[in-house]
C-alpha cells in the first residue's frame, strides 16, 4: 500500500480517542460490569450442582436454542457453562451493535456533514479515516475481550478459569470487530450515517435470525454466520479457538474489502443507487405528519419485515417444542398439571415479551426523531411555518402509536400464522394476536416516557435506551434468574398479562394507557414553554 | 511557475457533467477569483483540486504535482476552507484548530493567538453552541494560521460581518504580499474586485472569462451616463453600444472600447449637460454573461 494513502492514521486514531473519551470507557465498563454481575448473581441464585442442573433442563428446549444458541456443557451445568451458553449470543448481539454505531458515527456520519472534508483536505492519506476508526475499534475491541476476560477471572468463580475467560472475552470481542468490518462496507455503499445503521442492523438481525434456524436444525446454516461461529466456542466447556479466528478474519477480510472500496468512490459518494427524485411533493408529504412519516417510512418498514420474520422464527419453534416435549411425557404432565397450560402455551408469554421490548425500538425511535431534527437546525423550518409546537410533536407521537399497532400486530402474527401451521395443539390465532397487542399500552407508556424526556430535559432523551436496556434485562433474564417481582415492576412490560396463561386484565392495561396519556401531556406541555435549539 | 493549474478538467456525476473542460492557471502571489451561479461548478472544483474528487478527465496540477496522487504531499503547503463549515459538535474551537494544525504536520507559529484574537473568536466554546460565522472563523484561523504556499478558500466569508470581511480581507493582502496564492470562490463581486488580481467565471461547468479585471472590463467597455439638452438621436444603432436605458433624459450604455471614439463624436453634437462614465462593476459584468444564458443554475 501506498504510504501516501494511510498518512495521519495515528493523528487521526489519537483523536478519535479523544472524541469519545468519555463513550468508549462508558461503553466498555457497561459490558464488563453487566457480564461480571450476571456470573457473580449466578453463584447466588444456584448455589449447588443440583439447581444448577435443574436450571439445565429448563435450558433443554428449542425456545431457548433459538433464544440464547445450543446447548452444550448441559450435562455439567457448570456456573461458566451457564453463563456462557446463557449469556455470550446476546451480549454479542448487544457488542455489535455498539460498533455499528460507532463505525457510522466516525465515517459516514462525519462525510455526510462535511466534516471529513476538511480533514481530507490535510496532508492526510485518502485511506486514513476510514483506517483510524477501523483500528481503534479493533483495539477497543481486544481491550474489551481482556479486560472481560481479567474481570471474570478476578470474581474467583471456581468453574470460571482462564483458558474459558480468555475464550469467552475474545468471542465477545471479534463479534465486535466482525460488526465493525460489516458496518464498514456498508459505510461505503450507502450514502448516510441512517443507511449505514439501517443496513448494519439488517445484517446483524440476519446473522440472530440465520443462525437460531440453523441451530435449530442441524447447524450447518449457523455457520453462515458470525453470531453462529462465536457459540462454537464453547467457552468455559470445550474452549474451542478456531471459531475466534475465523470470526477475526473475516472481520479482516471485509475492512480490506471496506477500505478498497473506500479508495474507489468519490467522497460524499456511494455505491448503492441514488434515484432522483420527484420535482413535487406528493399530497402525502404536505403536512407535519407526512414529513414525519417519509423521514423514516424506509426504517419502519424494515423494522416491521425484521419482526414479522423474527416472529415467524420464533413460531417454527413451537413446533420443535412440542414434539421435543412429547418425548418426555412425565415432565410435560408435571408442568401441565402444575398449570394446566402446555408448555406451547407457557412460552407464547415469554417469546412475545422479547418481541415486545424489541418492537418498541423502532416506536421510540420515530418520537424521539424529533430530537435529532432539533440537533440538526431542521425543526426550526417546520416551526417557522404555521404549525405549533403540539401539532409537531403530536405528528411524531401519532406516528408511533400508528408503529406501535403495525410492529406489534406483525409480531404477532408472524408467531401466530407459523405456530398454527406447525403445532397440532388447537391454539387460536386471535389468542396470539391478543397476546402480542397486550403490549400495547406498555410500548405507548415508553412513548409517553420519551415524550416527557423531550418536553423537559431534552439533552437527557438517550436515556430512553438505557430504559428500554433495562426493561429487557428485567423481563427476559428477570425470568430466567428469578429477579425478584419489583425489578420487573420498574418497567411497564412488567404490568402486561401473560397473555395466554393469564387473563388479559383491561383494569391493568387501561391504567397503562392513562399513565401513557398523563406522561403525554407533561411532555407536551413542558415542549411548549422550552426553547427549541441546536443543542 | 504556476502554483496551480488545470487543463480541461471534466468531471461526471453520474451522466451529469458538473465540470466541462476546466482551464485555470494561478500564478504565485496571485489572488485569483473564481466566481459563479450557484451549480456552476466551483465548489466542484475546488474539491477537485485537494483530491477530494477524483477527476473523470483532465489533469489538475498543484505546485507541479498530481492533485490526486500526491494529494497528501500537496496538502502539506495548501491550506482549505469548505463552503460548509460543519465542526464536531462536542469539541471547542481551540481543540479543532490545534487538531488542524496537528494534522497539517506544523507548529504553530505565535499566529494562532493572535488570529483568534483579531476575529474575535472564543476558543473555548463548544462547536455546538458557535453560530454559522464562528464556524467559518473557526476554520478560517485554522487556514490561516499555517504558513501554506497556496490557500483554497470555497466562499470564505459568506457567513462574516463586515469588520470581519475587512480583517479577512487584510489577512489576504498579508499572504499575498509574502509571495503566497490564494484561489477563492466567492459571491460577494465587490469583495473580489477588491481583492483579486485576476477571476475566472464559470458556468454550467464551463469557464466562460477569464483574465485579470482590467482585461475583462477591456472586453465589455465602458459605461457612460448623459444628459444630453435635446435628445440622442440615433443611439441604439451605433456601432459598440449596448444596454441602453433611458430615464427622462438620462440616458446609460455600456460602450465598448474601440467604439469609445466615434460614439463620443456622436454624443457630442446633442449638446452634453452631464456626463459621467465608469468602468463596469464585476456585478454588470456578471450580470451581463449570467443572463446571456438561459437556462442558469445547470440543474444545480
Ligand atoms: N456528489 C455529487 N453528486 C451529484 N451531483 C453533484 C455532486 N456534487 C455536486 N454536484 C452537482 O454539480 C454541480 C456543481 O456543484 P458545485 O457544488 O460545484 O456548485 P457551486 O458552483 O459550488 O455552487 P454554489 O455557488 O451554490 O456553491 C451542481 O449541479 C451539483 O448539483
Ligand atoms: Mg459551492
Amino acid at each position: 500500500m501506498d504510504k501516501g494513502l494511510v498518512q495521519g492514521t495515528s493523528a487521526l486514531m489519537r483523536f478519535i480517542v479523544q472524541r469519545d473519551r468519555l463513550r468508549l470507557p462508558l461503553w466498555l465498563l457497561s459490558f464488563i460490569a453487566m457480564t461480571c454481575i450476571i456470573a457473580f448473581a449466578f453463584t447466588g441464585l444456584y448455589q449447588n450442582d443440583a439447581e444448577r442442573q435443574a436450571m439445565a433442563e429448563t435450558m433443554r428446549n428449542p425456545a431457548m436454542t433459538a433464544m440464547v444458541g445450543p446447548g452444550y456443557g448441559l450435562d455439567n451445568y457448570t456456573i461458566g457453562a451457564m453463563l456462557s451458553h446463557e449469556m455470550l449470543l446476546m451480549t454479542a448481539v448487544v457488542v455489535g451493535l455498539m460498533n455499528i454505531l460507532l463505525l457510522s458515527r466516525h465515517t459516514r456520519a462525519d462525510e455526510e456533514d462535511g466534516r471529513l472534508e476538511m480533514i481530507r483536505s490535510l496532508p492526510v492519506g485518502r485511506l486514513s479515516n476510514l483506517l483510524s476508526v477501523l483500528l481503534v475499534l479493533f483495539g477497543v475491541n481486544v481491550l474489551l475481550s481482556v479486560l472481560t476476560a481479567l474481570s471474570l477471572m478476578a470474581l474467583n468463580i471456581r468453574s470460571i478459569d482462564a483458558e474459558g475467560s480468555f475464550v469467552y472475552g475474545f468471542a465477545l470481542g471479534s463479534a465486535g470487530m466482525a460488526f465493525a468490518a460489516i458496518a464498514a462496507v456498508f459505510a461505503q455503499l450507502s450514502q448516510s450515517s441512517r443507511g449505514t445503521v439501517g443496513l448494519s442492523i439488517t445484517a446483524l438481525l440476519l446473522a440472530y435470525i440465520i443462525r437460531a434456524i440453523g441451530d435449530l436444525s442441524d447447524g450447518t446454516l449457523s455457520l453462515f454466520s458470525p453470531l453462529g461461529w462465536i457459540l462454537r466456542t464453547e467457552a468455559y466447556v470445550t474452549n474451542y479457538w478456531w471459531p475466534i479466528f475465523l470470526t477475526a478474519g473475516a472481520a479482516l477480510a471485509l475492512a480490506l474489502l471496506a477500505l478498497y472500496l473506500n479508495s474507489a468512490r468519490d467522497l460524499g459518494s456511494g455505491f448503492l443507487p441514488v434515484r432522483a427524485g420527484r420535482a413535487h411533493a406528493s399530497k402525502g408529504l404536505e403536512n407535519p405528519f407526512g414529513l414525519a412519516f417519509r423521514l423514516q417510512r424506509t426504517g419502519l418498514i424494515a423494522w416491521a419485515a425484521g419482526l414479522l420474520l423474527i416472529g415467524a422464527s420464533y413460531g417454527s419453534v413451537l413446533g420443535d417444542m412440542e414434539s421435543f416435549f412429547e418425548d418426555i411425557d412425565l415432565m410435560q404432565q408435571l408442568i401441565v398439571q402444575q398449570s394446566g397450560f402446555s408448555i406451547t402455551e407457557q412460552f407464547i408469554p415469554v417469546l412475545m415479551s422479547v418481541m415486545a421490548i424489541l418492537g418498541t425500538i423502532p416506536v421510540l425511535m420515530a418520537v424521539l426523531k424529533v430530537k435529532g431534527e432539533e440537533t440538526n437546525g431542521r425543526l426550526e423550518h417546520i416551526l417557522s411555518k404555521a404549525v405549533s409546537k403540539n401539532r409537531l410533536l403530536g405528528s411524531y407521537v401519532l406516528l408511533a402509536v400508528l408503529a406501535s399497532f403495525v410492529i406489534l400486530g406483525l409480531a404477532g402474527l408472524g408467531l401466530g400464522g407459523v405456530g398454527i401451521s406447525v403445532i397440532e395443539e388447537d391454539l387460536q390465532l386471535a389468542m396470539f394476536m391478543k397476546a402480542a397487542l397486550a403490549y400495547l399500552p406498555a410500548a405507548w407508556v415508553m412513548v409517553g416516557v420519551a415524550v416527557l424526556l423531550l418536553g423537559w430535559a431534552p439533552r437527557f432523551t438517550g436515556l430512553m435506551w438505557l430504559y428500554i436496556a433495562f426493561s429487557f434485562i428485567a423481563i427476559y433474564f428477570g425470568e430466567l434468574f428469578q429477579f425478584p417481582d419489583w425489578v420487573q415492576k420498574l418497567t411497564p412490560y412488567g404490568y402486561v398479562a401473560q397473555v395466554p396463561v393469564e387473563a388479559v386484565d383491561w383494569g391493568i392495561l387501561s391504567a397503562l394507557a392513562a399513565a401513557a396519556a398523563v406522561l403525554l401531556i407533561i411532555g407536551f406541555m413542558g415542549f411548549n414553554k422550552r426553547d427549541i435549539s441546536q443543542s | 511557475m504556476a502554483m496551480l493549474k488545470t487543463t480541461g478538467l471534466t468531471k461526471m456525476f453520474g451522466d451529469f457533467k458538473a465540470l466541462d473542460g476546466v482551464d485555470l492557471e494561478v500564478e504565485a502571489g496571485e489572488v485569483f477569483g473564481f466566481i459563479g451561479p450557484n451549480g456552476s461548478g466551483k465548489s466542484t472544483t475546488l474539491r477537485v483540486l485537494l483530491g477530494i474528487l477524483q477527476a473523470t478527465e483532465g489533469k489538475a496540477e498543484i505546485f507541479g504535482l498530481d492533485a490526486w496522487k500526491d494529494a497528501v504531499e500537496i496538502h502539506k503547503r495548501v491550506a482549505y476552507v469548505p463552503g460548509d463549515v460543519n465542526l464536531w459538535p462536542n469539541l471547542t474551537g481551540g481543540e479543532v484548530i490545534d487538531l488542524f494544525i496537528k494534522l497539517r504536520g506544523g507548529k504553530p507559529d505565535g499566529k494562532r493567538e493572535e488570529l483568534i484574537r483579531r476575529f474575535d473568536l472564543d476558543p473555548r466554546k463548544k462547536c455546538r453552541a458557535y453560530s454559522k460565522g464562528n464556524r467559518q472563523k473557526v476554520a478560517l484561523v485554522a487556514a490561516l494560521c499555517m504558513d501554506a504556499d497556496l490557500y483554497i478558500l470555497d466562499e470564505p466569508t459568506s457567513g462574516l460581518d463586515p469588520l470581519m470581511e475587512r480583517v479577512f480581507q487584510d489577512y489576504i493582502m498579508e499572504v499575498k504580499a509574502k509571495g503566497k496564492s490564494v484561489l477563492l470562490s466567492s459571491h460577494i463581486l465587490s469583495e473580489v474586485e477588491k481583492i483579486c488580481d485576476k477571476v475566472a467565471i464559470i458556468q454550467q461547468g464551463k469557464i466562460i472569462e477569464t483574465g485579470t479585471l482590467k482585461e475583462l472590463r477591456h472586453l465589455t467597455g465602458t459605461i457612460v451616463q448623459v444628459e444630453t439638452k435635446v435628445p440622442i438621436a440615433g443611439l441604439r444603432e451605433l456601432k459598440g453600444v449596448s444596454g441602453v436605458t433611458d430615464e427622462d433624459g438620462a440616458v446609460s450604455f455600456q460602450a465598448d472600447t474601440e467604439e469609445l471614439d466615434a460614439i463620443m463624436r456622436h454624443i457630442s453634437a446633442f449638446g452634453i449637460t452631464r456626463m459621467d462614465s465608469s468602468p463596469p462593476t464585476l456585478e454588470e459584468l456578471f450580470i451581463r454573461h449570467y443572463e446571456k444564458v438561459d437556462h442558469p443554475g445547470g440543474g444545480g
